[in-house]
Order: C-alpha cells, then structure tokens, then sequence
C-alpha cells in the first residue's frame, strides 16, 4: 500500500517543523554486492509471485468466466468493485488462500474476501466465485470465510456478503461439515455478529443452494437478483428425485418467490448491476454502522502524516533471499514508518530484537522486529513493550524474521 | 465657455433608461456607469435574474414575457421612465430601437431620446421612399425600373437597360414569391408572364419591378455619426457579408480587398445619405456591392447602434455609446472626419445558441456550463448570460459576441480562431464550432467574402454523414478525447472526495488514496459514454473506456470499440474546470465542463482546437417488468379481471357511489370497518361500478367479492365501453 501512495506523492514529502530525534539514518549501502545482489534475487521472486498472482486473478480460466459473462454475472472483483465507492481502495484478505493445496487450483480459495469503505464506512466483503468450482466451498473456502467474519467482528464492520454459490464441495463435505469452526460457523457468526450489532447484509447474485441458502436468510437484509438469484435448499434435480416434481430453478426459489411470497429475500432487483446499486443503498442507511466504532479504538490519530525519508521499494533490495544472512530491520522501519521517525524502546537492552513506537498513516503503532536469534533478554523486553502497548491500546505491528529460540545451556 | 456652451447647465443626462436586454443592455449601462450616468434597466417576467437587470442601478418590471407586452410596450416603458426619474431612454438596437412613433412619444414626454431624430426614421423606415430620398441625394442605387407601365415590351425594354442578369419582382408580397432570375433575354418574356401570374395568384396585384440581379455580392456597411450641429463623419466601413438565415454570423472592419478609393467614395456617399435626411446620432448606411463590376448600390439605412458596432469601435478606438450620449445631450462630435483613426483590423463572431446542422434553427436551453474568453485591449467579449441562464423561445438566442482586434487581417484572423476555440459553452447547441469552421476557412482567410459564401462552401463547412474517411477522422478525435475527458473526470471526482472525505478526514481518508490500491494487481474501471456529434444528427455513438489505475497515478485507457493500443495519461488539476494533461508525452491543456440533466452526466472537453461533448448515463435502467409489488389479496385470480374483494371481514360503515356510476383510479368507493379501524376501498383503475350490491350496515368475508370495475378506453374524442377487461 506504501509503495503505491508513495509513487504518486513522490513530489511532496511534509517536512515536518518539529526536529525529532528520533529518525532513522538511512542505513543502506546502495553500492555493495549485497544490495543489487539481493535485488535481483528479490527481482526473481516477485516475477515468480506476479505470475502466480496472474492466474490467480483469472479465476477459474477464460471459459469460465467467458460463461459467467454470458448470464449477465460480473466477477467477483468487479461486483466488489462496483460496491466501492468509486475510486476507492480495497484491502484483499488471503488472496493466495488454496494455492497448490488441492490436486486441482483453486484461485483464492474460491472466494474473494477483503475491505473497502462504501458510502464511507468501511465494510467487509465475502464474495464468492462462481467460475471457481461453482463458488463451492472447499475446506480452505470455509477457513478463509471465517477469517474474514472474525476481523469484521474483532473491527466492527458491516458485512456483505456477495451470494454465488454451489454450497459445500460435496467431494470434500467430510472435512467441510464437522467440526466447531466449519462451515456451520459462517451461520452462528453472522447470527452473534448480527446480535452486537455488525449489520449482515447479503446480495444474492447467483445460486445460494443448500448450505449457501442460509446465507441470505440470515443476514440482516438480504438483495435478490431476477433470473439469476436462487434460494433452495435443493435445486430442481434434487426435486425431480425426491418427489418427481418437475420445477423451474426461478419458481422454486427464485427473486420473485423469495421477494413476493416467501418474504425471505427484502429486494427485488431487476439485473446484477441494480441489485449492487441496492446493496450500496442499504450500506448508505446504516447510520450507525462502520468507520465510527473503528476510529473508537484508535487514539491520537494525526490527520496529517509525513511518508517515508527513504524509499519503500529498496525493501526488496534490503531484505536478502539467503535467510542465513543478517540484516538491520531499522533500514526495513525506515521505510514503512511515517517520516521514517521510530522511538526506540531498551534500544540497549535484548538487542536481537527491535522494539519502539512509530505511526503509519498517523496510525500510532508498536513496533516489535527480530534482529537476530531471540534471547532471554530480547524476550523479555518483547514482553514488556507488549504490557506497554496493551495499556494504551496501540496496536502492534511484528516484523517477523526469526530462526528460533537461543537453545543453550 | 460658461455662458456659450449649450450643453452645460441643468438639462445634460444623469439618469438613462434602457429599453433593451441582453447584451447590448450590458454594454449601454457600462459606458453609461463609466460617465457617472446612473442606469435603469427594464424587466419582463423572463429576465428578472438576467444580467442586464443586475447591471443597472435600477430595474422596473414591464411585463410578461412574450415582447410585444414588455419589451415592445412603449407605454410601459415610458411609464418605468416617469417612476424611476430617468431623462433619457436608450432604444439598442431591435424591439423599439426603429420605432418613429416612440421616438416621438418620447419626445412629447419630454424625455431625449438617444437616437436619430423620430423624422430621419420614419424616412429610412419605409423603404420606397428612402431609396427615393437617396437617389435625390446622388447615392447610387441599384438599376432597376420602379415604374407605373406594365406592358411587357417597355418591361424588356428596361431590363436590356439595366443588363443581365435581371431580377424580376412583384411590388407587393414577399417571401420570394413569384420572383425570377433572367439569365438572358430570351428567357425574359416566359419569366416575367410567369411571375405576373403568380404574384396575381398570391398578392392580388400583379405589378412587377426590375432590379439588377447581383450574382456575387458583398454587403459592406458604413458607420456614420451626426451630431445637431450638422456635423456628419463617417467611421469607415463593415463587411458583414456572411450571413447564414439572412442574418449576419461574421462582421469585420475595415472591408477586405478594397482599395482607399473605394473606401472614400463609400464613406462619402454614406455621409450624403444621412445628411440627406437631416441625420444626428448614430446610423449605418447599408451598401450591396457586386463584386464583379465593383460597383456599390445603396440597399438600406438603419437609424440605430447595430449589433456590430463593437469592430468599429476597435478600429477606431472610440466609444460609440458614449458619442451617442454626448450628441443626445446636444455636443458637438468630438472629432472631425480627418482625425478618425483607422488603425488594424476586427472581428466580429456571434455566438448562437442554434443547432447548426438543422439549418440553423434556433436552440433553447440552459447554460450549463459557460465560460468565455479572458478580455483584453484587443478581445472583447460583448453577453448578456451568465452560467445558469437561460436562453427562452422569446428573444433572440444570442449568446455573446465575441470582438478581437489584430494589427492587420491576418493577425485579428489568428486571434479570432484561438478565441473561438477556447470560447466554453455547453448545455445548448450553439454554432461555435461553425464559427470554427468558418474562419478556418482558405476563402475567408484570403477575405473572398460575398452573401452568398456558406451556401457556396457548404461541402467544407458541413460534414457529409456518408463521408466514411471523414467519419472515422472524427470519430477517432472523439476516442482521444474521451480518453482525456475520462482521465479528467476521475482526478476531478478524486479531488472533490479528497477535499471532503466520507466519513471525516482521518486515518481513513487512506482508503481514498490515488492511484486507489489493489492487493497485487491494479484497480480498473470502466466508464461507459455516448459521443454526441453536434453535425451528425443521426444520434450519438457508444464509446466504452477500460481504465486501469496505474501505481504512478496515471491511466491506461483503452477503448473497447476497437482496437486501437492504449493511451497512457496523466491529468493534473489546474483549476475547477482546467487540467493539465500529459498523453504519451505529449503535455496539453485541457478544459472540461460536467453537468448533469435528465439522469445524463454531461462531459464536455476542449482542447486545442476540439470541442466534444460525451455522455453518460447516471443511475440504471430498468424496466418496468416484474417490479410488481406483492399482489393485494383482494385482487386475485379467483374472480374476473377488475373485480374488488374484501381485504377482510368487516362491516360496510358507507357506500360512497351508486353502482353504474363513472369513476377515477383511486376514488373512494366503500368504507369498511374492522377492528375498529376503517378501511377505504378504492377503485383499483377508471371506468364503471358494476355489481356493486353490498348497502351499509351489511357484514362482507374476507375475499368476498365488493365489485368490478368495467374499464373504459379513450380513443380520440369518443369514450365507448369495451366490452370487458379480461
């Protein structure tokens, strides 16, 4: 996120009046081997990662999504795109969830999950994919589902709930199912969230069978799109086995059953860009909802925030491939905190680990680095600057880079 | 000098009202404001908010509207004269500015009227008499035969004199009715039976004149001025021969490719004119020149300050409102004929709310957007609107007009152009772009001006829909502007967020941060516009951007329609409306205008020497199919279309109509109760109560039919039953 605000506020660094004594030297010595050394490593592996990220964010492949489009579907991050507020930005969850897990891909785990402010609150999205396995959920799905409602309810946000899907992946139901933290806890969370008051909001967009149904019946409000949104507990086939009913898919549980008769779903939406237009709506109506509970945990917010003196991008040129070798985690704060300034805390004292207080966005936060081996002292003082931390509320951000414990005699 | 200077003392001008709107009101008030002279303005109902009311000191309300129960109203405006104190009343030009009548009404009131005297109008006015008054004076007028003798050998006879080609005509009517051109004698007699027969059809009178036909003329006006004192000058001359509708578009001083003897036997002949009839004030002589022989005709005089006076003035470096004051308070003209300077060369454009491929025809609408030129020494910009207004059906839909001055033609000629093009109005159609075209021309730039020139160039000035290079020539224009108009719309809409973040200006206006951040990937967006080509009438053309925020704060913009590579751009914001944008590295200047009307977002861009105009559509559209609500129960499908059940059990408290009885969607028809709550029963649509049996006091079920309602059908002027609904 640095790194792309900092490109485009390049020219204009606040120059802070006040002298701080506690800014960082820059720390780098941009001519060693070891710096474009450790560049091009970097270099590799990013190329490696982006062409990982590439495949990841086609979903599951050209013929799949050439057939969601053909029934008037957006793509995941195209409807959480359209659910935005327009030029705004979005923090994806876990976009690498199920990656080389299963024997078949399964790009983000099926499931897109992420925040971005709608109508000004900050909300959180779970949006599944249908051109991935008919947005069914694997294990890693439901995982991924559930870390998404926890930092919701941890952070208060309202959630939406983007509706395609086949249910449960019935090949894998054995490990979808069972178990506190499976799949029925997506239901039990929306219900406990619900009660504090974090609003459910669900848009259903596609299917939403069997254990998908619940989704939408449970949220707060819920948004049915004509033609494309059902709502069973099982589609027609599973009619026609049962009972020998032959039924439509949009008569057995359609927008207008749901909407007219049934009363599960709230709004009736005419196509897919309407029912997200409805969705908006409904986020501009929470009047009590979002970034207003979000800020309460958070003190002494400057407004205003310096970038960092150095520039972000020589992190991958910092940070070796090679994790025997040692590094200054001060040169990596340097480039993540505002004006590079970092008060460092028992900077004497268990020096293989780093720890001090700095902002990020005006964000007061804790700082805790590994600089080496972790020994006695370093733990000790992690502890005390975790005590301190806690006492004034500011949250930590770990720089995590560690072998192990010291283990001697 | 205090006792033998007439104008001085207690009768000189304080106080003006002027019997105008628009711009020409504007422009009288502020030469009045700048000579201490206080200004009353006058008002119909449409123009309480115009500029021109805001510019005077005062302003009375004369009126409705329509002009000829305000603005033409001379009994009211002499009346708003009386109630405000006003000595003097300026006409401007149109509405009374030519009326001999209220020029002598003023006078009876013992109000001066700033103009020529209610005589020197009246003469000029009536147009037989002038030329006759003019061919007196020795001004030439175009040959012809005026006289009484009909037979059709004199006639030829007459027309041999004059020379071919011959324009034959009847004395009475008009609209061109029964006119002819004769190219030759031979064709002489079959045209003038011809025009005999028609001009007895239409107008009763079949008398015909003869005029020489002038097939390539120029119409070059003189501006002359006379004071009471009989001092007459002339301040050189107009072309204003461009004229689309027979009204000019382009006027310029001095004429182009005329020579210094032309001009004096012009000026001189124009200042005969006005002594002829006794003329002070201000006054044009109107002259047609045939641009073959090189001879001037005189054609009209017009007894006012014409629409184009402001080219005279920057050529001469004077103030002609003031002249007109200063000769209405009785001085002598400042200047003699020998000192009028004639420095450079002006340009007059006038800017129309018209739609120009439809033949001109007049545009109404509101000026969403409006933003004309800065002024200078040398660029005037002479309105009477303001962003906001509107331009009615009422007056005249001029919007500006826009003056330049250069050091000679060629220079005022570049100034013009670049003025043109960055002249911003949007909202209405208007003939800027025209105007563009016009004075990019090669025969106007080399000032082969005559009547006739649009009609002449129309296949330069007009774009030939079929013309398929041209076609893709503009509508690849379009697609780089839409490129820009899109990367300036965003910055635009990312800096109106930045100034007033939802949900407060802190830690979180990060989520707002440009470019708007993407784990691992870019944003993108796509922004669906229609191009609306003012000279394409056919309709506009769909243009859909794909646009992916890049990580340094540019945008790639690709165009879905075809396969054109990606533009790379970056915009800067100057102003609210003003950017600076970078396209492949090329830096420019762009403006834009966004307005909203009818659920449409309006896009306009101006850069360089191109305007366009894109829209996109703001909301969805949806139908109406299917957003049925949730069918009241008691209207199902058990009983006949438009039959009316009980929505529950109750008891029937009042009948409000008789059955058979004609009634409206929604009326009243019973009243139940229930629970103690009372329930209206409404007639779900208009026609007939039929079967209504239920009478007060009677207990209904729920479901229960009440009535049906037999649905009528208009069809033009008869009502008739059909014979059910269902």
């Amino acid at each position: 996120w640095r790194s792309s605000l900092m490109a485009a506020n390049r020219a204009q660094i606040v120059q802070r009046n006040e002298y701080s004594i506690g800014v960082l030297p820059d720390g780098v010595d941009r001519s060693s081997e070891a710096f474009s050394g450790n560049s091009t490593a970097m270099g590799a592996l990013l190329s490696d990662l982006q062409s990982h990220i590439d495949k990841i964010l086609a979903g599951g492949g050209p013929e799949a999504v050439k057939r969601n489009r053909s029934r008037n579907k957006l793509l995941p991050r195209e409807r959480i795109d359209r659910l935005l507020d327009p030029g705004s930005s979005f923090l994806e969850l876990s976009q690498l969830a199920g990656h080389e897990l299963y024997d078949e891909p399964l790009p983000s785990g099926g499931i897109v999950t992420g925040m971005g402010p709608v109508h000004g609150k900050l909300c959180m999205f779970v949006a599944n994919d249908p051109t991935v396995k008919g947005g069914t959920y694997y294990p890693i799905t439901v995982k991924k589902h559930l870390r998404a409602q926890e930092i919701a309810a941890e952070c208060k946000l309202p959630c939406i709930y983007l509706v395609d899907s086949g249910g449960a992946y019935l090949p894998k139901q054995a490990e979808v199912f069972p178990d506190r933290d499976n799949f029925g806890r997506i239901f039990y969370n929306q219900a406990v969230m619900s009660a504090e008051g974090i609003p459910q909001v669900a848009l259903v967009l596609g299917s939403c069978t069997a254990g998908g149904a619940y989704i939408p019946a449970m949220a707060d409000e819920s948004v049915m799109v004509k033609g494309n949104g059902t709502i069973f507990l099982a589609g027609p086939p599973l009619v026609k086995a049962a009972t020998g009913e032959e039924v439509s898919a949009e008569d057995l549980g359609g927008a207008s059953v749901h909407c007219k008769t049934s009363g599960v779903s709230d709004y009736f939406a005419q196509d897919e860009l309407h029912g997200l237009a409805l969705g908006r709506n409904i986020i501009k109506n929470l009047h009590m909802a979002g970034q207003g509970q979000l800020q309460g945990g958070v003190q002494n917010t400057h407004f205003e925030y310096a970038e960092p003196l150095y520039d972000v991008r020589e992190l991958r040129s910092i940070a070796p491939t090679d994790h025997k070798q040692q590094f200054d985690i001060r040169s990596v704060i340097a480039r993540i905190v505002d004006g590079s300034e970092f008060d460092e805390f028992k900077k004497l004292y268990g020096t293989t680990l780093v720890t001090g207080l700095a902002r990020i966005y005006g964000q007061p936060v804790g700082i805790i680095g590994n600089n080496g081996i972790l020994f006695s002292e370093s733990a000790l003082k992690g502890a005390h600057f975790i005590e301190l931390c806690t006492q004034r509320n500011i949250p930590l951000v770990y720089l995590q880079n560690i072998t192990g414990f010291m283990v001697y005699n | 000098r205090w006792f033998s200077d007439s104008a001085s003392g207690s009768n000189r001008i304080e106080k003006i009202l002027v019997a105008n709107r628009g711009e020409i009101a504007c422009r009288i008030m502020r030469t009045a404001k700048r000579l201490g002279i206080r200004t009353v303005a006058v008002y119909s109902d449409a123009d309480r908010h115009a500029l021109h009311v805001k510019s005077a000191d005062e302003a009375v309300h004369i009126g409705p509207p329509p002009a000829r129960l305000s603005y033409l109203s001379a009994s009211s405006i002499l009346d708003a004269a009386a109630r405000t104190g006003a000595q003097a009343i300026h006409p401007g030009y149109g509405f009374l500015s030519e009326s001999a009548e209220f020029a002598q009404l003023c006078e009876d009131k013992g109000l001066i009227f700033i103009g020529p005297p209610s005589s020197a109008i009246r003469d000029m006015g009536d147009k037989s008499a002038s030329k006759r008054i003019m061919g007196a004076a020795g001004v030439p007028l175009v040959p012809g035969y005026h006289g009484s003798e009909q037979d059709i050998e004199v006639m030829k006879l007459e027309a041999d004199k004059i020379g071919y080609p011959v324009l034959i005509k009847p004395t009475h009517g008009g609209g061109g009715k029964g006119m002819r051109i004769v190219q030759s004698p031979d064709e002489f007699v079959e045209s003038f039976l011809g025009a005999q027969r028609e001009a007895a059809a239409s107008f009763g009178v079949n008398t015909i004149l003869l005029e020489k036909y002038i097939t390539q003329p120029r119409h070059i006006e003189v501006q002359i001025f006379g004071d009471k004192h009989e001092n007459v000058l002339h301040l050189y001359e107009r072309d204003c021969s461009v004229q689309r509708r027979h009204q000019k578009i382009i006027e310029e001083a001095p004429a182009p490719n005329i020579s210094d003897d032309f001009r004096y036997h012009l000026g001189q002949a124009a200042v005969s004119a006005a002594r002829a009839v006794g003329y002070h004030n201000a006054g044009t002589v109107e002259f047609i020149v045939d641009t073959t022989s090189g001879q001037f005709y005189f054609m009209e005089m017009n007894t006012r300050l014409q629409v184009e006076h402001p080219v005279t003035e920057m050529i001469v470096g004077q103030d002609l409102v003031e002249w007109q004051i200063r000769v209405a308070n009785g001085e002598p003209l400042p200047i003699s004929q020998s000192q009028v300077p004639l420095s450079g060369h002006a340009f007059e454009a006038r800017i129309y709310a018209e739609n120009v491929p439809k033949g001109f025809l007049p545009a109404t609408g509101v000026l969403h957007h409006y933003r004309h030129v800065p002024v200078s020494s040398t660029v005037r910009v002479e309105t009477g609107v303001e962003q906001g207004d509107t331009v009615s059906m009422h007056y005249d839909p001029m919007i500006a007009k826009l003056v330049v001055w250069g050091e000679n033609r060629a220079a005022a000629l570049v100034k013009l152009k670049d003025c043109l093009s960055k002249f911003q109005v949007a909202g209405l159609p208007t003939n800027v772009s025209f105007l563009q075209k016009l004075a990019s021309h090669w025969a106007f730039q080399d000032g082969k001006v005559e009547t006739h020139f649009i009609e002449h160039f129309k296949d330069d000035l007009f774009i030939d829909p079929d013309n398929l290079v041209l076609e893709k020539e503009a509508y690849d224009a379009a697609r780089f502007s839409a490129a820009l108009a899109a990367a300036c719309v965003i910055e635009k809409e990312h800096s109106a967020r930045k100034e007033n973040i939802p949900g407060g200006n802190g830690l979180f206006s990060i989520w707002y941060s440009s470019p708007p951040f993407r784990v691992h990937h870019c944003a993108s967006s796509t922004m669906e516009l229609e191009w609306d080509n003012e000279y394409d009438i056919s309709g506009s053309k769909p243009l859909t951007l794909s646009i992916t925020y890049k990580q340094d704060g540019s945008y790639c913009i690709e165009s879905k329609e075809n396969s054109y590579p990606a533009l790379e751009v970056r915009a800067t914001k100057l102003g609210n409306n003003d950017f600076r944008v970078e396209v492949d590295g090329v830096i420019m200047n762009v403006r834009l205008a966004v307005y909203s009307k009818d659920q449409i977002k309006h896009i306009h861009i101006w850069h360089g020497s191109q305007h366009h105009h894109f829209k996109q559509r703001i909301g969805l559209e949806l139908s109406d199919e299917d957003e049925s609500q949730h069918k009241p129960s008691f209207e199902t499908s058990s009983h006949p279309k438009g039959t009316v059940v009980a929505p529950m059990a109750g008891l029937v408290v009042k009948v409000l109509v008789k059955d058979g009885t004609k009634v409206e969607g929604g009326q009243p028809i019973l009243v139940l109760e229930a629970m103690k709550m009372e329930h209206v029963v409404k007639a779900p649509s208009a026609g007939y109560v039929h079967g209504l049996q239920v009478t007060t006091g009677q207990q209904v079920s729920d479901g229960g039919a009440l009535f049906r309602i037999k649905v009528w059908v208009y069809i033009t002027l008869f009502d008739f039953e059909v014979m059910d609904s269902s």
